[in-house]
């Protein structure tokens, strides 16, 4: 299992980064899309898998079973998406401005502003 | 609870609710916004001073034991930089008075700004990595809606380049934090010293590369910090002032803990690679900066080649650099905010930072010229001002390390950095105003302009005339830092 999500991050961050550095604006934003994305699953994979094994103390124990997946990556993934997708929005927002002032798609294009 | 390590916090984030809920009348926005600037610096003081009486305090967030809960630490340095933003925060928050229109005011300057500032007092105060991570995001994004406030286009076109770049930063920093949890099993700061230190040299390694690309694109060194000239010269000068100062320097301070505290099991490739990063840092800045001809864009190309400075002396890595780099980035803050203030007080008057367009501003106004002088030449490193002291406490650093080749590079920016300033003012202040000059307003500096512009430079002047009061407090927080033994102990109750 770890080994597919490995290799299944290990694509994403290569798409997400050839997705990036297109000329395209909506390429790259699916490219940011696709690195938090696979951010995330690097957080999940990197602390360790454990399968059907929650962090929950049963009835009439007084601890959690010894092996059980730890709850803190995904507070942090949680936490994580969160941010992200705040992001994302806004990102998606200025991408609509963007274009609206620039109507066309090129980031190439962003350079006029920058002439001193 | 310790309130004093709390209020930094609680300040702003109070004063962004309040501007909120106010934000039919722009009157008393504007003064809760200076009120509550005001009370940050006031909570930053009483906080370094309850840090210099009681040694390095720590607050377990929700009482949830150190390793697991949040912990929000204050040593001397963030207890410093505290006090440095509430400075800044106070003088900008009333530049910004006569700097922003009606606008930009009523669709929420002000619960944005004291939002940023928020972000960045948590970054100072935080003891875990993932905790540094969302106050990140939380200044990133007021300093998003900031950056694009107003809409112009530059301005969008800055914004869509300043967010990816952070965007990417972001993401770095979270899989360097995915990976060094994998290993070590913890992301408070405290904790991963310790676990870190018991491990074989260049276990850690791998994030540590991570995080200094993640920090180095926040803090603007070499080949990260494209996005910064890009960016900072498009919003009203109070946002680019408070980003100048502030921004980077939150970048800068990151790069400090995590390399003093965590990352110190293989000080030669680690610390000797930020040696020759900062040293490319200066340079390519001070070159971009000669190749400019508008006053807001030299000035940004500068934040980058001092930036380069600050790091050199952690690169260097003994007590008296990692001093010097901490005189240096409450130096800098102060100095740069003033020369962004300076400006905009140029652009109201002549309606134009260009320096083909402007002249004659010493004939003009020349207690203005004279404000100018005091932080350009400290920028530069001119005695008896703070830059000098500054470089002279890096450069001695330098020297009992055998660093000899950096205070070469470290000096020769100098002379460039002075080569810039002096560009400014012989274009700007010195040379008769060009024929057929766009015109614009040709009235005074606005009083609430003139206040902070003038604040700043008595404390620049303060630095240099005093400065062994700094360079007391800097090298006791280097010596903190060095040692991080009585951090680690404040932070998990026991000794490591």
């Amino acid at each position: 299992m770890e080994t597919t999500l490995a290799i299944v991050i290990g694509g994403l961050y290569a798409i997400s980064f050839y997705l990036m550095l297109r000329r395209s604006l909506v390429k790259l934003i699916l490219g940011l899309m696709l690195f938090s994305q696979a951010v995330n699953l690097l957080i999940f994979t990197a602390a360790g898998l454990q399968r059907g094994q929650p962090p929950i103390i049963p009835p009439g124990a007084s601890a959690v079973p010894t092996p059980h997946a730890d709850p803190l990556p995904q507070a942090l993934i949680l936490t994580a998406i969160v941010i992200g997708f705040a992001m994302l929005a806004f990102t998606l927002a200025l991408a609509r401005r963007a274009h609206s002032g620039l109507k066309t798609d090129d980031l190439d294009e962003l350079r006029r502003g920058e002439q001193p | 609870m310790k309130l004093e390590l709390v209020l930094p916090l609680l300040v702003p984030l109070g004063t962004a609710i309040a501007c909120l809920f106010a934000s039919a009348s722009r009157t008393v926005q504007r003064g809760l916004s200076v009120g509550g600037s005001a009370g940050l610096l006031a909570a930053g003081v009483w906080l370094l001073r309850a840090v210099d009486h009681r040694g390095i305090l720590a607050v377990q967030v929700g009482n949830w034991p150190a390793p697991f809960g949040i912990t929000l630490v204050a040593d001397l340095f963030s207890a410093i930089m505290i006090v440095a933003t509430g400075f800044v925060a106070l003088a900008v928050s009333i530049f910004a008075l006569a700097n922003l229109d009606a606008e930009r005011e009523r669709y929420a300057f002000h619960p944005l700004y004291h939002l940023l500032l928020l972000g960045v007092c948590g970054a100072f105060l935080t003891g875990d990595l993932f905790n540094l991570f969302v106050w990140f995001e939380v200044m990133l994004m007021a300093s998003f809606v900031l950056l694009a406030l107003g809409g112009e286009r530059p301005q969008i076109e800055a914004a869509v380049k300043y967010l990816t770049l952070n965007f990417i930063s972001s993401g770095l920093f979270l899989t360097a934090l995915g990976v060094l949890y994998g290993k070590f099993g913890t992301l408070n700061m405290a904790d991963l010293a310790v676990k870190v230190s018991a491990q074989p040299t260049g276990a850690a390694l791998s994030s540590a590369m991570l995080l200094l690309v993640a920090f180095g694109i926040k803090a603007g060194v070499f080949p990260l910090f494209f996005w910064l000239p890009a960016s900072y010269h498009t919003p009203p000068v109070a946002v680019a002032a408070v980003f100048a100062g502030l921004l980077t320097k939150v970048g800068v301070y990151a790069l400090v803990r995590v390399f003093t505290l965590i990352f110190t099991g293989d000080v030669p490739t680690t610390h000797g690679l930020l040696v020759w990063i900062s040293a490319l840092t200066m340079v390519t800045g001070v070159l971009g900066a000669a190749a400019q001809y508008d006053i807001r864009r030299v000035l940004s190309f500068h934040i980058i080649s001092q930036i380069g400075y600050m790091t050199l002396g952690l690169g260097l890595y003994s007590t008296a650099t990692v001093a010097a780099a901490i005189f240096y980035v409450v130096h800098h803050i102060v100095v740069k905010t003033n020369l962004f203030l300076i400006s905009g007080a140029i652009a109201h008057v002549r309606g134009t930072t260009g320096l083909k367009a402007l002249g004659g501003l010493y004939r003009d106004l020349p207690w203005l010229a004279l404000l100018f002088l005091i932080p350009a030449m400290s920028l530069a490193g001119i005695p008896p001002l703070s830059g000098f002291w500054a470089k002279f406490a890096l450069l001695q650093g330098a020297v009992a390390v055998q660093g000899y080749a950096s205070m070469v590079v470290a000096l020769a920016v100098g002379l460039l950095t002075l080569f810039s300033m002096t560009k400014i003012w012989a274009e700007a202040f010195w040379k008769p105003e060009p024929d057929g000059a766009t015109g614009g307003s040709r009235g005074a500096v606005p009083g609430a302009m003139l206040v902070p512009i003038v604040a700043l430079a008595l404390v620049t002047l303060g630095i240099g005339f005093f400065p062994g009061v700094l360079l007391d407090y800097a090298a006791r927080s280097a010596e903190q830092l060095l040692h991080p033994q009585a951090y680690c102990e404040a932070v998990l109750g026991r000794a490591p």
